[in-house]
């Protein structure tokens, strides 16, 4: 059924009876020409792109939960691509063209909100490197603006703007940036993916990738043998796991990242803010509560959970940004497993094993990417040729010297 | 998470510095010319889940290298000993 307000008319006059659950739960079939390991919003953006632009038969989602019950649930909702390196900007930028399509695309409210993304800067020199961000995405037809100290006033009054020891200074922003609703776009990609036939497999593990002569032939579950004759690995925070039943060792670590959510406030935060002399980023949400985060823990962890010293790191990181947050009370917070890679940038590229397409290592930048890494890696797997603007993304960049360091940290997975 | 360092006894985590997994081997060769083992070294991990050895720097405390077992799913530290 296609979504629309007719349809929403139609239902109320008839109580609501004609609602049809948005996705079938397929069970297995024997052999798929496509298939995705990983239920997330990658995955299912991979999925979709597959049966919506490219002509490869038939496509399953095999996740070993329930639908989008990994980071695509766990992350802080927002979107943007205020990038500096040109291994990044334009792929980040496809991405912020997708999202702004995304709804009419899928037939689905994710609730995209261009609010804003201020990124606020502290010192001559910051405001120096943020110039040059600045221009960096402007060259590549990018948006952005940098705001001197009396205009960000205007626009955000409540910040510290007088802290003595991080004076606010200006902001860099990317008027086009934001939120979306993080479970909606799961959603939206599920339910379009199975309109166009794609067979979406819930608490179906993966325990194994069978093999012969070096070729991917099929996936051992929990629900049994499933013949691949492509398989898309879309598994951050496991890709190790899962890339190792493969005999792959990848350039990744998994780190925890810890997120945080407040009671409900009336609107008070219409835009999403960065603090430029910590880590430390928030929204609200459109339920109220303020959703802020920080740095990772910092050590390997698959643990979906963190400590109380990054907590205490990322809430005093808010309260020398707006000091006004400081009696909002906590009501959750949660961790999520991360694939920090060596240089802090993704992969999408083919395998040493034929037929074995990976797509990892997202750091904690995935959400914002998932419409750009479900189109370039459906791409990749169709065409078997890398997609224009995920050229840099390779695997062998490691070994090659070629890496995307953002931060210019070097093989420091914990400080990317 | 707390580690019980063998000089000082039981610290916060807040004292300690984390350097990654502690057994990656370097090679030998000097690395004046790229190659697949310090490629290896460099930039592989096994990422294994559970039982994981790492290096912790005391850096707010005795100053140590540690090498710690920690169990991954669970945050529990197993042993602690001198690097």
């Amino acid at each position: 059924m296609k979504y629309s307000g007719l349809a929403v008319l139609r239902e109320a006059l008839r109580g609501h009876t004609g609602w049809k659950p948005a996705w079938r739960d397929a069970t297995p079939a024997p052999e798929y020409d496509v298939v995705i390991i990983g239920g997330g919003g990658h995955g299912l953006a991979t999925a979709f792109y597959l049966a919506r632009h490219h002509h490869v038969g038939r496509i399953a989602v095999v996740e070993k939960s329930w639908l989008g019950s990994g980071s695509i649930g766990r992350n802080t909702t927002i979107i943007r691509s205020n990038y500096l390196l040109p291994g990044n900007i334009p792929f980040y930028e496809l991405s912020m063209k997708l999202w702004e399509g995304l709804e009419q695309e899928v037939n689905y409210n994710a609730m995209v909100s261009q609010r804003g993304v201020y990124n606020i800067f502290h010192s001559d020199a910051q405001r120096d490197a943020y110039a040059r961000r600045g221009n960096a995405m402007r060259l590549h037809g990018v948006d952005a603006q940098l705001l001197d100290r009396a205009t960000l006033r205007a626009k955000i009054p409540y910040l510290d703007y007088e802290n003595a020891r991080f004076p606010i200074q200006g902001a860099l922003l990317q008027a086009r940036g934001g939120t979306v609703r993080h479970d909606a776009v799961a959603w939206g990609y599920a339910r379009a993916a199975d309109r166009l036939g794609v067979d979406i497999i819930q608490n179906c593990e993966v325990t194994g990738i069978t093999r012969q002569n070096g070729s991917v032939t099929g996936i051992e579950t929990t629900r049994g043998f499933i013949g691949a004759k492509k398989l898309g690995l879309a598994v951050a925070g496991a890709s190790s796991l899962v890339a190792s039943m493969a005999g792959l060792r990848l350039p990744i670590e998994s780190h925890a990242l810890q997120a945080f959510v407040t009671e409900a406030l009336k609107p008070l935060i219409d835009n999403v803010i960065t603090f430029g002399a910590g880590h430390f980023y928030i929204s609200q949400s459109d339920k109220g509560g303020l959703v802020f985060g920080g740095d990772l823990d910092g050590y390997n962890s698959y643990a979906a959970r963190g400590n109380l010293p990054t907590i205490e790191d990322v809430c005093e990181g808010g309260m020398a940004l707006m000091p006004m947050i400081g009696r909002a009370r906590l009501v959750r917070h949660w961790g999520g497993i991360m694939d920090m890679t060596m240089d802090g940038s993704p992969i999408i590229d083919k395998t040493p094993v034929e037929n074995l397409y990976l797509n990892a290592g997202w750091c904690y930048g995935g959400f914002k990417a998932t419409p750009a890494s479900g189109f370039c890696f459906a791409h990749l797997i169709a065409q078997n040729t890398t997609h224009e603007v995920a050229g840099a993304y390779r695997l062998d960049r490691f070994a090659e010297g070629r890496l995307i360091d953002e931060k210019g940290v070097g093989a420091q997975p914990n400080l990317h | 998470m707390r580690i019980t360092c063998p000089h000082c006894g039981q610290r916060g985590l807040e004292e300690f510095l984390y350097h990654g997994d502690a057994t990656p081997q370097r090679p030998s060769d000097g690395g004046a010319t790229p190659t697949v083992e310090w490629t290896d070294y460099v930039y592989l991990r096994d990422n294994k889940n559970f039982a994981h050895e790492e290096l912790w720097y005391h850096s707010a405390g005795c100053h140590a290298w540690l090498r710690v077992t920690r169990d991954l799913s669970t945050h529990e530290i197993q042993d602690v000993r001198q690097a």
